[in-house]
């Protein structure tokens, strides 16, 4: 690898854009609103507080995150499974099941249908369904708009499993329920957690269902929250940032600890 | 990729498995079938009956024939919301594609520092989209923000005030956002280049600029189309942002179509006009999509492998 020089320095320059906000972000959120408007905004506080976080948490985003949590897992997982079980499906058998080639079709279809198009008839189902102002009502259309990608993604790792391995299940006399869980599940597992991931991630950081399906305070989840709190506290800059951090922080816990899943479950299904 | 065995070969899938006891797996697929068939499905349907309804979303639906339409399509406000949707779109991806495309090479060499970059380049993915646009508002706010801490004039705008300020903050902030995506997906692409061409070249005496012109670029053309697909037709949805960040404002200067849906539906109550515009939000999506992929003219039988 020759050393590239006009490379080199465009790529520092960009990694000055990526960072100076999120060093910004960082650095305020640890100074006082006074110390703020006093301080260079480059310059690190010297007497850094926690006064900011703690402030966030006592506006209750610890049920904001819990709720945020709930949601996530409750849509991500069963969104996962129930994919998991159509791509399976629609691998083994769409040759010989009308049934199953139209649901593939309205799937592939379904990639194109954005949420904010069908988000008034949403709206009118989950009143309907007097789910309104509950964090179901969030998570059941969460788990459908999760599962055209799901499926299409699930579908192509279940299609590079040999069809042998499946022959020998099924000459040992396992249902396609058994081999489901124990051939294919094991098999495509890190394709499994990929999709989980990028739901996961498209969920948690989801806005809109929550801000038209529900109301009250006790059911916002987190993004919400920091929309109303950066509404109450908008001049207390120091503050609203603190949440964003608090907010942010889970995901970035999970970037640590698993960069190479998380990047990857972002692009599965864009990749070529 | 599972690569715990080696890969099936591919083509007709004529084994017994298929025999007997069809459809013993197909009930499989239904309960993803139905979640999607009711909070999918059915609503793209709703929406459009619901544009020939008059519903103020609390009280009864009554039809209304096109009324909806005649008032949306008749109302500036529509033509409004289609330009400042097209130069949100268009100004994002003119801005997007090249540093993306950049970035993606950039990253995509095997070099221990590029790597480091690489874990910080990403991280803006993390964010979302609620958070960032709190996080410029602060930044840019003309008081309270950067210019007005480190005393610069020049930073020191009513950057979210004025009508071309707005909404070129908006284009840079839609950029950092996303700029990490898209650099991800050329960065993999890239890397699917065969090595053999840039050997190849390098024996010809190529330098490092033909090589980007003549291989990468060409080796990326169906990247680039679907990079720009999901970044044009992406540009439509954009809600969370402009909503948070601008409010559609100042005016209506970044009121694009689908803060313009939410606008009319769940501020005026006007949830007829409102799923009408839906439908044009749907309509544009699907024509630019078909659009692209026309441009593009992917064939699947065409191997990227070309010329190797």
């Amino acid at each position: 690898m020759r050393f590239n020089l006009p490379a080199g320095f465009a790529g520092l320059i960009w990694l000055a854009i990526v960072v100076i906000p999120l060093y910004w972000i960082l650095i305020t959120s640890l100074k006082t609103q006074a110390n703020y408007f006093l301080t260079n905004p480059f310059v690190p506080p010297t007497d850094p507080t926690l006064d900011n976080y703690r402030m966030v948490i006592e506006a209750d985003f610890v049920r904001y995150f819990f709720n945020s949590a709930i949601v996530t897992a409750g849509a991500v997982i069963p969104a996962v499974l129930i994919s998991f079980m159509a791509a399976y499906a629609i691998v083994r058998a769409s040759n010989r099941s009308r049934f199953l080639r139209s649901v593939n079709a309205v799937f592939l279809m379904g990639l194109a249908i954005p949420l904010q198009a069908v988000i008034i008839p949403v709206y009118l189902i989950i009143i309907r369904l007097k789910m309104y102002d509950t964090l179901l009502a969030i998570i059941l259309p969460s788990i459908a708009f999760a599962i055209p990608l799901s499926v299409l993604v699930l579908s192509n790792f279940i299609r590079d499993v040999p069809r042998e391995l499946f022959e020998s299940m099924r000459m040992d006399g396992a249902s396609e329920w058994g081999t489901l869980w124990h051939l294919a599940f094991p098999l495509i597992r890190p394709a499994l957690v990929t999709v989980t991931i990028y739901n996961g991630l498209s969920i948690w950081n989801g806005f809109l269902l929550p801000l038209i399906l529900t109301q009250s305070p006790t059911q916002r989840t987190l993004p919400l929250a920091l929309w109303t709190f950066q509404g109450q506290y908008s001049i207390n800059v120091p503050a609203v940032l603190a949440s964003v951090v608090l907010t942010t922080l889970p995901i970035l816990a999970l970037y640590v600890v698993g960069r190479r899943q998380l990047l990857g479950g972002l692009t599965a299904g864009f990749s070529k | 990729m599972t690569s715990l065995a080696p890969p099936a070969p591919r083509g007709r899938t004529t084994t017994s498995a298929q025999g007997g006891r069809s459809g013993s797996v197909a009930w499989l697929a239904a309960p993803a079938f139905l979640m999607f068939l009711a909070f999918a499905v059915v609503p793209l349907i709703g929406v459009l009956v619901l544009s020939f309804t008059q519903w103020d979303g609390i009280g009864d639906i009554h039809a209304a024939g096109f009324d909806s339409w005649r008032s949306v399509l008749s109302d500036p406000g529509l033509v409004h919301a289609l330009w400042v949707t097209f130069l949100i779109m268009a100004l994002s991806w003119a801005f997007q594609t090249p540093l993306s495309l950049l970035i993606g090479v950039y990253l995509a060499a095997q070099s221990r520092y590029r790597e480091i970059l690489a874990v910080i380049y990403f991280v803006p993915l993390l964010l979302s989209s609620a958070a960032l646009a709190i996080t410029y508002k602060a930044l840019l706010d003309p008081n309270f923000g950067l210019g007005a801490g480190l005393g610069i004039p020049l930073l020191q705008q009513d950057w979210l005030g004025r009508d071309n300020l707005a909404l070129g903050v908006l284009v840079f902030v839609v950029s950092w956002q996303f700029i990490p995506f898209h650099s991800l997906i050329y960065q993999s692409a890239v890397r699917q280049i065969p090595k053999t061409m840039f050997e190849a070249s390098e024996i010809d005496g190529a330098g490092r600029l033909r090589q980007f012109f003549s291989i990468t670029l060409p080796q990326l053309k169906y990247t680039v189309i679907t990079s720009s697909t999901l970044m044009v037709v992406g540009s439509l949805t954009f809600f969370d942002l402009i909503f948070v960040l601008t409010g559609g404002g100042p005016g209506d200067a970044t009121r694009a179509l689908a803060l313009d849906m939410y606008k009319r539906g769940f501020q005026a109550s006007l949830m007829g006009p409102a799923s009408a515009i839906a439908v044009i939000l749907v309509l544009v999506g699907l024509g630019l999509a078909l659009l692209l992929r026309r441009i593009g003219g992917r064939d699947a039988t065409e191997s990227q492998m070309e010329g190797v």
